[in-house]
């Protein structure tokens, strides 16, 4: 069974309706770890060793945030510029990271609409993911399509259920997946 | 001499002193100088005030001189006389060889024969310390290439007078000491068992030194009455110079020693500090007295053998510097100056002159003429220097490309003096340590000194509201003086000294509380730091946490505390003569940071809402 690491990276997470059931749907494993980045640095301090024994003992790589300015959360940059190292995790000897899967589970306020040719923000979410797709092919991962939660800004109780059961068959998917 | 005697003979050396030193510095002749004439204007052959017990009085202030020479032991930590080696030695080492040897060959050539010969080479190869490092310093010249050259050659002819001291009898022409000049309890001893004795007893205070003063000045300094730690310092110099005495070695040789092994003890500041006083005066006193039994008629009936001695002596030995200087590489200007700094004959000739007559080396006659040339000699330093500044040095330094000329030779000062090591400073002291930053540590606390000796911290005991113990552990060449005492007064008290007399010194001070900061900031401290402020947020983020906050959350909630409290700091700081404004002031100052707060754990209605809380629910 493949190990999961979830790095969570939510810098008000209490406040966070959607993000906290996506969380609370998690399949109970052994084989997924939960990594709150915020949590664990909240001085921005991060163990660079520390994250990179993490990810080596695991193959899949889930990053849980929110899109902020069609981007990541600040601390989930920080840690792309320190963890991903050269020499570790692409360029000479970089190899640690090779055939592992990337996955981004993102939440957005907007909704599918907003993110489309003709929506308000006139690209695909996927598009402005391009930067973090690009970084896992320089280190040789699996970049897999993201799971994506939109319009939490109006998502009722009734969606949100449906959302978090939708995570947890994916999640539960990516353990068995390469089970076979 | 009386009770009434002995007051009047102070009135008048003190009177002297006191009139003549401030003018002869005014003309920048330099104190010493000053002394040497005020003790002529009231010597038998002027006014007559003090007569003959100008020799005893010289003998009672030859104790300056041991004191002075307990300071330059004080002084000799082993890393800076390593870093001087080969100025000590060589430049040192060689100025005394080749002035004893060319100034013996003089006297020789003169009719002398040749073991007091020898014994006026090295008189004569010395140079004044007194003078020399009083005048340095007081231009400001000890770290210049020159300054540091005529350090080490001074310093190197102070430790030379020892063996010096111990060479003399083996001079004397009758091999016979005169039982009137010395008491020694172990005269009457072989000459085997002399050496013993003498050995013993240096080796004793050594070991007395290293292993039972440290424990006493410690209970001493526990007492915490400077009067009784003062006592104790000079009660120490006298028993040295009383039992070396004793054993017939010279007094100077033993306070030398003590020095030196008390130079690497945590006291050596305070020592330094309390000896200081004494010291300047006893040294003045010894130049008065040197000034007052000068033999002016004997230089008024031969003026000319006088000055030629006079002149004789400072051209060979100027020459002698300088050639060393230019073996050494001195820059022209810098070895000019060395050269005739140290081109007089210093104050322990007198010490020597004295010693070689009880030995029978030398002959009264003798020794009148060349006292007399001697004191002209040191007199002329100030007026040659003076002299060469006003003309040579002047044209040189225009001519002459800077170089470096702050060598590292001199020991390097710490850029940080932490004053008072309690919790507070050790914590910092011990951060600044683990990041490299060199700290000089002051405390009054005996056992807390001798620990962190242990840990290897530079840390000396003393009061650090004394301007002289600061001074001496460097304060001059300090960036920054971390104010960390615990009692507030005496807080008070180093703050004001320090930037009253040194105003560039950045000045970062600890407060207890609030009240204490509102203190140190009318005092003009621009950095001031309360001592429990960081540690009670930090523990109440951390209760934060334990009651479910998220980490980054009640991160932002301590940011926001201590911002806002500095905030106010300075806001309330205004009001606070004003008890009734204050209080309201902070009232107010306290909800809205309540309100703040809430909003921010997202506990209230969001009146100022939290960017990230706008993007995602």
């Amino acid at each position: 069974m493949p190990k999961i690491l979830i790095l969570l990276v939510h810098p008000t997470l209490e406040k966070s309706k959607a993000n906290q059931l996506l969380l609370d749907s998690l399949p109970v494993s052994e084989n997924i770890t939960l990594h709150d980045l915020y949590e664990e640095y909240p001085n921005f301090s991060i163990n660079v060793k520390a994250e990179q024994n993490l990810i080596t003992n695991h193959q899949i790589i889930i990053f849980q945030h929110p899109l902020y300015w069609y981007s990541c959360p600040p601390l989930m940059k920080l840690w792309m510029d320190l963890v991903l190292e050269d020499g570790w995790a692409y360029g000479t000897n970089g190899s640690h990271l090779s055939g592992k899967k990337w996955i981004q589970v993102i939440t957005t306020g907007g909704s599918k609409d907003a993110y489309s040719k003709h929506g308000f923000h006139g690209y695909e979410t996927e598009e402005f993911l391009l930067p973090f797709r690009r970084t896992a092919e320089l280190c040789q991962m699996d970049y897999l399509p993201p799971f994506l939660v939109q319009g939490t800004f109006q998502l009722t109780e009734l969606d949100l259920q449906k959302e978090s059961n939708r995570y947890s068959m994916f999640v539960n998917q990516l353990l068995g997946e390469s089970n076979e | 001499m009386n009770e009434v005697s002995f007051f009047i003979q102070a009135l008048i050396y003190l009177t002297s002193a006191i009139i003549v030193v401030p003018i002869a510095n005014r003309l920048g002749l330099g104190s010493v100088l000053g002394y040497l004439i005020a003790g002529i204007v009231i010597g038998p052959f002027v006014f007559g005030f003090v007569g003959t017990e100008g020799k005893d009085m010289l003998h009672f202030a030859e104790f300056g001189v041991v004191m002075m020479l307990f300071a330059i032991g004080l002084e000799l930590e082993l890393d800076l006389l390593w870093k001087l080696k080969i100025w000590l030695l060589g430049l040192g080492g060689l100025q005394i060889i080749i002035t004893t040897a060319l100034t013996a060959m003089f006297c020789y050539g003169f009719g002398f024969l040749w073991k007091p010969s020898l014994a006026l080479g090295l008189i004569m190869s010395l140079s004044s310390t007194a003078i020399v490092l009083q005048t340095l310093k007081e231009k400001g010249l000890m770290k210049t290439l020159s300054g540091q050259a005529a350090f080490s050659v001074l310093l190197f002819q102070d430790m030379a007078v020892i063996p010096i001291l111990a060479i003399f009898p083996m001079l004397s022409e009758t091999n016979e000491v005169t039982s009137s000049q010395h008491h020694s309890l172990i005269e009457h001893l072989p000459g085997y068992a002399k050496t013993l004795v003498v050995f013993s007893v240096v080796i004793g205070i050594i070991l007395v030194g290293k292993y039972l003063l440290k424990p006493v000045f410690r209970i001493l300094a526990k007492s915490g009455s400077r009067e009784i730690f003062t006592g104790a310092s000079l009660l120490l110099v006298i028993a040295i110079s009383l039992l070396m005495g004793a054993i017939g070695v010279s007094a100077a040789l033993g306070t030398f020693l003590g020095g030196v092994v008390l130079a690497s003890s945590e006291f050596r500041h305070e020592l330094e500090s309390n000896i200081e006083p004494f010291k300047g005066l006893l040294l003045g006193l010894f130049f008065l007295s040197v000034g007052a039994s000068m033999e002016i008629p004997v230089v008024m009936e031969s003026p000319t053998k006088v000055l030629g001695i006079v002149f004789g002596i400072i051209f060979l030995k100027a020459l002698v510097l300088f050639f060393l200087g230019f073996v050494f590489r001195l820059p022209l200007d810098q070895n000019l100056y060395f050269s005739l700094a140290l081109s007089q004959v210093g104050e322990f000739s007198f010490v020597l002159f004295g010693y070689s007559e009880g030995l029978g080396i030398l002959d009264e006659q003798t020794i009148v003429i060349l006292v007399a040339c001697v004191a002209v000699s040191m007199a002329l330093t100030p007026v040659l220097l003076l002299l060469y500044e006003k003309t040579i040095f002047g044209f040189l330094e225009s001519k002459i490309p800077k170089k470096q000329t702050e060598q590292d030779i001199h020991k390097q000062e710490n850029p940080v003096i932490i004053c008072g090591f309690g919790r507070f400073g050790n914590m910092l002291g011990r951060f600044l340590r683990s990041n490299g930053v060199p700290i000089t540590i002051l405390d009054f606390d005996a056992d807390r000194v001798e620990m962190l000796g242990r840990f290897g911290f530079k840390v000396y005991f003393g009061d650090a509201t004394r301007l002289e113990l600061l001074e001496s552990a460097g304060l001059e060449h300090t960036k920054i003086l971390v104010a960390a005492l615990d009692n507030p007064e005496k807080q008070a008290e180093l703050i004001r000294n320090v930037s009253q007399h040194y105003p560039n010194i950045k000045i970062v001070a600890r407060a207890g509380d609030r009240e204490e900061a509102y203190d140190l900031k009318e005092m003009g401290v621009s950095f001031i730091y309360r001592e429990t402020r960081e540690t009670a947020v930090q523990m109440g983020k951390d209760v934060l946490k334990l009651l479910g906050t998220r980490a980054h959350t009640a991160e932002k909630a301590k940011n926001l505390f201590l911002k806002h409290d500095d905030e106010t700091f300075h806001e309330l700081f205004e009001l606070r003569q004003d008890r009734v404004q204050y209080m309201s002031l902070a009232k107010q100052r306290n909800a809205e940071l309540e309100r703040l707060m809430l909003v921010d754990l997202g506990k209230e209605d969001e009146l100022e809402r939290d960017p990230w809380s706008e993007m995602e629910r």
